[in-house]
């Protein structure tokens, strides 16, 4: 039964990937796409805790820098995904989880993924891309990830409710 | 009531602390996988895993665009008509049959035009053709300009081959998996293609800038800082050492502006490329001459052959 919840958890991960690179683009500005298995690793992080979040980001980010058309350096999305799953899921054990909290949670784990991305990317100087420039895509990646937030965060939520092992009531 | 959805069942948390060495884990699995990619240049051991996933991934992706191409292709055709009743106004006075053939447009008339161009590319430059569709695109966020395409090593596509479309050139085969390939586009951040100026023959290095907006820029660094580059003038490539990773004799795009600096002593060009980056479908990759299976080729004479058995 876990075997088969984790799986249901990599295709949901799988999906929002694939969906990523061949659907947005279409409706892309100037390039910049929502991310959306960004925002199925803040939802489950949401639901289900900082731990099951990061493991999930974890595997969402390996999917990004591995699945083509990337080229990147493999794991720098792993990496950024990993501390976007902890810090969510950190902020829900403070937060009281209301419509606005959850966009704010969205806003801030989005501008952090990028820019952890983006810092990765002028470390290892993989592509070299100026910093104002850098800023404007982060800015609008944010814009685009909270415009979704409404579609995606109760679907990803409600999925990842669903998903939960039974719990033993105190 | 809105809120209700948002929330969780309470008592779940208050005895579930993250267990730090999970994270641990977590953060130095992605620091071993950056650095192992990170040193390990082209032959990293990161790039079976990259060509397994891209095996896995391929398909669906592919299926994916197959499914939404056709919604897709809805405001692309209308877009397209209308440039081509642009187009069209334009020329009408020196092409009245040009006119004739543009009004009675359609999507399979646009598709069978973009074919035409390719085949014509075949003629004009020489090269056996494979075409084959955009089917992702990466995104902006991770600062790199790739596209996946559908055609693989079971069509004849490997690594370093160069792809252009009927514009000019789009860009290199990084890697390539049984049915798709990852092309680098010539605009990326990383990527440097040979340029030789159509008026001077004179060469350079063209140098991509990430973007793939319409207003998408190269820079031309012309290795003799004596040429003066001059507005208008169309670069080409300067072709690699046995085609790989470019071939010679593609356009590339024209000169818009030059500026130059006294400090580096060198003069630097502004070249807009011929393909527009926004809008790439369909695309040929230049294949070696008389050998494919899989799928049609064009061929240099602009016949095309039919797809063997796979």
């Amino acid at each position: 039964m876990t075997v088969l919840r984790a799986f249901l958890a990599f295709c949901v991960v799988a999906l929002a990937v694939v969906l990523q690179v061949t659907v947005f683009p279409h409706v892309a500005w100037d390039g910049i796409v929502p991310n959306l298995a960004l925002l199925v690793v803040v939802g489950a992080a949401l639901v289900r805790g900082p731990q099951f979040a990061a493991v999930l980001g974890f595997v969402a980010g390996a999917v990004i820098d591995l699945a083509p058309p990337a080229d990147h350096i493999a794991g720098r999305w792993a990496l950024a995904l990993v501390v976007v799953g902890y810090l969510a899921g950190r902020v829900r054990q403070d937060l009281k989880p209301t419509a606005g909290a959850v966009v704010l949670t969205v806003a801030a784990s989005s501008f952090v993924g990028t820019s952890l991305f983006a810092l990765s990317g002028l470390l290892l100087r993989d592509p070299v891309v100026d910093v104002s420039e850098m800023l404007r895509i982060i800015l609008v990646a944010v814009l685009w990830d909270v415009l979704l937030t409404p579609f995606v965060l109760p679907l990803v939520m409600g999925l990842f409710r669903r998903l939960e092992p039974a719990r033993v009531a105190y | 009531m809105g809120e209700k959805r948002w929330r969780r069942p309470e008592g779940l948390d208050k005895n579930e602390r993250p267990r730090r060495s999970v994270l641990v884990a977590l953060v130095l699995a992605s620091v071993t996988m950056i650095t192992l990619d990170y040193r390990g240049g082209s032959d990293s051991p990161v790039e079976p895993v990259r060509r397994a996933v891209g095996e896995a991934f391929g398909p669906v992706e592919g299926t994916t665009a197959a499914i939404i191409r056709p919604f897709m292709a809805v405001p692309d055709f209308l877009r397209s008509t209308n440039h081509l009743r642009q187009d069209v106004a334009r020329l009408e006075a020196e092409n009245d049959q040009l006119r004739r053939t543009v009004e009675t447009t359609d999507l399979d008339r646009n598709r069978l035009a973009e074919l035409e161009g390719l085949t014509r590319t075949a003629r004009n430059t020489g090269y056996s053709l494979v075409p084959a569709h955009v089917i992702a695109l990466g995104s902006r966020q991770s600062f790199s300009a790739t596209v996946t395409i559908d055609a693989g090593t079971s069509s004849g596509v490997h690594a370093d081959m160069t792809v252009l479309n009927n514009d000019g050139l789009v860009g290199r085969v990084v890697r390539a998996t049984r049915t798709t390939a990852t092309v680098v586009l010539v605009v990326d951040a990383d990527s440097v293609v040979g340029g030789r100026l159509g008026s001077s023959m004179e060469i350079g290095t063209l140098s991509g800038r990430g973007a793939t907006g319409g207003r998408t820029r190269l820079d031309l660094d012309l290795v003799d800082d004596a040429v003066v580059a001059n507005e208008g003038d169309v670069v080409t490539t300067w072709g690699s050492e046995g085609g790989a990773p470019y071939v010679a004799g593609i356009p590339i795009g024209t000169v818009t502006a030059i500026y130059s600096s006294p400090r580096e002593t060198s003069r630097r060009a502004v070249v807009k490329p011929l393909v527009d980056f926004t809008s790439l479908d369909l695309v040929g990759v230049v294949v070696p001459g008389g050998e494919t299976r899989g799928r049609g080729v064009i061929k240099a004479d602009g016949t095309r052959t039919a797809g063997g058995t796979r």
